[in-house]
């Protein structure tokens, strides 16, 4: 049973690690976003459009351990913005250029979060080793 | 003899047993935190050790709530025994997601704490049982 508590711990790492994982995929979509918030055209000719990553959860025993995946990565559904700026060579017949629907406020919001929650899996992570190494000096 | 050496230890295998699953449980709630849908998961610690102590088996027995505030529904799946439940919510979020980071890091750090106790406790034991031994 000692070994099974063991297993449990260990398998932390790899819940940990899952949402560690999980959180810098979040992390890298929110730098894209706010590298192009300003992206009036990309490769196809149209405006960048903001990313928003969709997590899921993973079970990973029957024991109610479960990691966090992210399962899709989605465009974000939001009107883009429209910008008068007439002298823009992208501008429409009215004089309006198309930018990108990147909400930087929220962003920013988004990176604070995604950076909190990285850090507690990182807590979470070496709790769980200490404890391990605890384990290891029974009897000594 | 060694099966009275094995049942003085037996005690401290199940909580620690228990406490590593639970840890595992926490450790899952905090990973989970910003999963939309995801409920908070926990087991209820002093009823499991009493099963496992007696060998009872309570996984299809699952506790009556008469009160909001109690543990939440069953969520079928079960550690040594004994059903793991939701935690009821004191702030729901939009998304449906009802890990309270504050509950879970607060419990979190109180169940590595006792299982380091657990872990002194065995430990204490082990030296007691080797003085029993020497000459």
């Amino acid at each position: 049973m000692i070994i099974g508590a063991f297993m449990s711990l260990f398998n932390i790492f790899n819940i940990s690690g899952s949402a560690m994982t999980a959180q810098s995929q979040r992390l890298n979509v929110v730098a894209s976003n706010l590298a192009n918030a300003e992206s009036a055209t990309g490769p196809d000719g149209k405006p960048y459009r903001a990313k928003q990553v969709v997590f899921s959860t993973v079970p990973v025993n029957a024991q109610g351990g479960a990691g966090v995946k992210v399962s899709t990565v989605v465009e974000d559904a939001s009107p883009m913005k429209l910008v008068y700026d007439p002298q823009n060579p992208l501008a429409d017949g009215k004089g309006y250029v198309t930018m990108p629907n990147v909400n930087v406020v929220e962003e920013m919001v988004n990176m604070i979060s995604a950076s909190r929650s990285y850090e507690n899996n990182v807590d979470v992570m070496n709790t769980s080793k200490t404890l391990l190494l605890k384990t290891l000096t029974i009897g000594q | 003899m060694t099966s009275r050496i094995d049942s003085a230890f037996q005690f401290e295998q199940t909580a620690l047993g228990l406490r590593s699953a639970r840890q595992e449980l926490l450790a899952s709630n905090i990973a989970n935190a910003d999963t939309p849908n995801y409920k908070a998961k926990d087991i209820d610690f002093a009823s499991a050790l009493q099963g496992a102590m007696a060998g009872v088996n309570n996984a299809s027995l699952p506790l009556t709530t008469t009160s909001p505030a109690h543990f939440g529904a069953a969520t079928g799946e079960s550690v040594m025994g004994s059903p793991i439940m939701y935690r009821s919510v004191l702030q729901p979020s939009a998304d449906g997601n009802t890990v309270d980071m504050d509950v879970e890091r607060a419990q979190y750090a109180d169940n590595a704490l006792r299982y380091e106790a657990s872990v002194s406790f065995v430990s204490g034991k082990v030296k007691d049982v080797l003085a029993a031994l020497a000459p």
